[in-house]
């Protein structure tokens, strides 16, 4: 029996022909149990060979689109800071400059003078508007003159650090501070020498609403926060979700870079958040961006829906169709197994049969000759004994030699049933109507029917085509299987014998019974030479012997049977004979 | 008058006991256990009824049979076999066996047969015979006739 087990051979590579052993049909019949499981292997590798690609390209695709659409996102927000911090760095240096430029054009004399220090202040004002106040401290820390909302002249700054370090630099910023005016403000502040070599300072401070107002034109939506972060932590300009001006921002500070840079950190609300910052090369400054991440990846979300949606929507598909195409193919090769199966049944049949007559030809042929022996020898000894005289014990052996004679007589009548069984015979061939020959064979066994008062019912269709066949090989078989009938129906019974055109070159003979039936099991057998229901009367060779002489005829053979009811057998006959007048086998 | 039969077959068992027991029916029995024997055997006796098997080692019975009907073209054949061929049974009438019966063979049909096969024998030469006379009428009559 060859098995799909080539499949694993055609793959050729060893490693994978072992592991895919689960091709291999058992070879132990037809259990239903290993299309099961060959339906569920093949399901399995289907599936696997399509869904695991396709888990992987989702996966990676996933990935992708999350890193690209991160960056798309990411990128404008980074440009973002880069920009903001460069507006911070020319509005501060901008404001510096001019407090240098004021100072070294002006010369201490002349800002000493509260009249020309208020002009340059006014004008200063006008220039550049944020200004708040204007301040020369000499070189003791003394605030010397002063112009602005506050009454600050004469104030003592010597103590106090940004003078040390403006001393120290030349020039100086502040943090974002209070001051004396609670109000959020920075100092900027420039070192000059006079004409005497005495040193002096310009201190001039400006508010940070326009610190503020750069912060509003980074143009962010709701849900973002941006701020300015001195390097203590402090915030320098009012912050949406951290705190107030000069209050601490809450979160740890990132690394130190100048370029823009932008992680991910938990937001003080435990929400995942990306972070966009940069510290200020020249000033003790960060500008920071807080993102809700959610918001962020807003696009990235229903993206994601997306392509959630077409995975699975293909992983349905791919199911269904695998299903399908499975049971397919299992029912395919269920199907054509089945048809392989019952032909090799039929093959081993008829291998069988044609065995087994040649079996019995050989043993009919060899036993034939000492049972003439014994026939003659029985035979002698009866006649020696009837022609004797005075005999002892005469007719006890008469008796004996009779029932010796008769039980010869039974083996040489299964003998030759045995050869009629494999009889090579010169068929004549005719057109025959095989309902003449039906009627033909009935007289043999209308007394039978008669006696057991059996009503014979013949159905005969009109115009046959008539029949190439072998007049006595035909009557055999009716004589066959009417006998079966006869011995199938009880006393009463009918049995039907009808003949009609199955098609223009088929001829069927149907003989019905309603007699006992056959069981399933019995209708397996009925074919097999030897099997017999009729215990010591049967041969178990009429059935075998009627088969080989249809099947040698060109025709076939049907039988329907149920236990009880009845049994019917059709006979098919071709109208022509299959190759010429050859029927010897 | 006792009806001669001969007995063909190489079985000697068979042959005997059926030769015996036709002799106790009051025929006149010979044997021979082959074709080549038989025919020696007729070439110098004639028997009425030829009882021969049709499988036997050497020459088979329907090659005896027909060297039989060469040399006693009167003497009736009856074949036996333990074959059951009836085309070899057809066959042999054709070619001028009496009957064909297969073994073994009922004593009441074959005794029958070999009857037949004698009345068959004997009006065949009662028919010759006839004929015989009435050519020997005929030749008589002639010279009348002159």
């Amino acid at each position: 029996m060859s098995t799909p087990n080539n499949a694993t051979e055609d793959i050729g590579h060893k490693s994978w022909a072992d592991g895919l052993k689960f091709w291999a049909l058992p070879e132990d019949g037809a259990s239903p149990g290993r299309y099961r499981v060959l339906r569920r292997n093949i399901f399995t590798l289907m599936i696997l060979v399509t869904i695991v690609p396709l888990v992987i390209m989702a996966g990676i695709n996933y990935h992708e689109y999350e890193t690209g659409l991160k960056q798309e996102i990411l990128n404008p927000l980074k440009a973002t800071v880069s920009r903001t911090t460069h507006s911070f760095d020319l509005f501060l240096a901008q404001r510096l400059s001019a407090v240098s430029f004021v100072a070294s054009a002006y010369g201490y004399d002349d800002m000493v003078d509260e009249k020309s220090l208020g002009r340059i202040f006014r004008v200063m004002r006008e220039e550049f508007g944020e200004f708040v106040d204007l301040g020369v401290i000499n070189g003791q820390g003394l605030q010397v003159a002063y112009v602005g909302p506050y009454d600050l002249k004469g104030k003592d700054y010597s103590e106090q650090n940004w003078f040390h370090l403006a001393q120290i630099k030349g020039t100086y910023i502040s943090d974002v501070f209070m001051g004396y005016r609670k109000f959020p403000h920075i100092a900027f502040a420039v070192q000059r020498w006079d004409k005497k070599g005495q040193r002096w300072i310009l201190r001039a401070t400006i508010d940070t609403g326009r610190l503020n107002k750069f912060v509003a034109s980074m143009g962010l939506d709701g849900a973002s926060d941006a701020f300015l972060l001195n390097k203590e932590g402090v915030l320098q300009t009012p912050s949406r979700f951290y705190g107030k001006t000069l209050e601490k921002f809450p979160l740890q500070l990132p690394p130190v870079t100048y370029q823009a840079n932008v992680t991910e950190i938990m937001d003080g609300h435990g929400d995942r958040a990306f972070f966009a910052y940069t510290y200020f090369t020249d000033y003790p400054y960060i500008l920071a961006v807080v993102k809700q991440r959610a918001e962020v990846m807003k696009p990235w979300y229903s993206m994601k829906t997306e392509l959630v949606v077409v995975f699975l929507v293909s992983v349905i598909v791919i199911f269904l169709v695998v299903f399908r195409l499975t049971d397919l193919l299992v029912k395919r090769l269920q199907e054509s197994e089945e048809k392989r199966e019952a032909a090799f049944r039929e093959m081993e049949h008829n291998h069988k049969l044609s065995s087994i007559g040649r079996l019995a030809a050989g043993v009919a042929h060899e036993i034939n000759n000492p049972i003439a022996i014994i026939n003659e020898k029985a035979g002698l000894m009866k006649d020696l004994i009837e022609y004797a005289d005075a005999f002892p014990q005469k007719e006890r052996f008469l008796t004996i030699t009779d029932s010796i004679l008769n039980a010869v007589n039974r083996c040489g009548s299964i003998t030759h049933r045995l050869l009629g069984f494999a009889r090579r015979m010169d068929v004549s061939i005719e057109i025959l109507d095989v309902g003449d020959v039906v009627k033909e064979t009935l007289t043999f066994l209308e007394k039978e029917a008669l006696y057991h008062n059996i009503h014979l019912q013949l159905e005969f269709a009109d115009g046959l085509p008539g029949v190439a066949s072998d007049r006595g090989q035909l009557q055999q078989v009716f004589l066959n299987l009417l006998n079966n009938a006869l011995a199938a129906v009880e006393d009463g019974g009918v049995i039907t014998i009808s003949t009609q055109a199955k098609d223009p070159e088929t001829v069927a003979v149907t003989i019905r019974d309603n007699g006992c039936g056959m069981s399933a099991e019995t209708l397996e057998h009925i074919f097999e030479p030897f099997f017999t229901t009729k215990g010591a009367r049967g041969t178990g060779l009429g059935l075998p012997i009627t088969y080989g002489i249809i099947k040698k005829l060109g025709g076939d053979i049907e039988v329907q049977s149920k236990q009880g009811e009845g049994t019917a057998i059709t006979v098919l006959f071709p109208v022509k004979t299959p190759d010429g007048s050859n029927f010897s086998y | 008058m006792k009806i001669r039969v001969l007995l063909v077959d190489d079985e000697t068992d068979f042959r005997e006991a059926l030769a015996e027991r036709l002799e106790v029916r009051r025929f006149l029995v010979t044997q021979a256990s082959s074709g080549d024997e038989a025919i020696e055997l007729l070439k110098g006796q004639e028997v009425d009824v030829v009882v021969l098997d049709m499988l036997m080692p050497g020459k088979d019975g329907m090659q005896t049979l027909r060297e039989i009907k060469e040399i006693r073209p009167l003497a009736e054949i009856i074949l036996l076999t333990g074959h059951g061929t009836p085309g070899k049974g057809v066959d042999s009438i054709q070619t001028g066996a009496f009957n064909y019966m297969t073994k073994p063979a009922n004593l009441k049909e074959l005794l029958e047969n070999i009857v037949n096969a004698f009345k068959r024998k004997s009006e065949h030469e009662e028919r010759i015979r006839r004929a015989n006379i009435r050519s020997i009428e005929i030749a008589l009559k002639e010279p009348d006739a002159e």
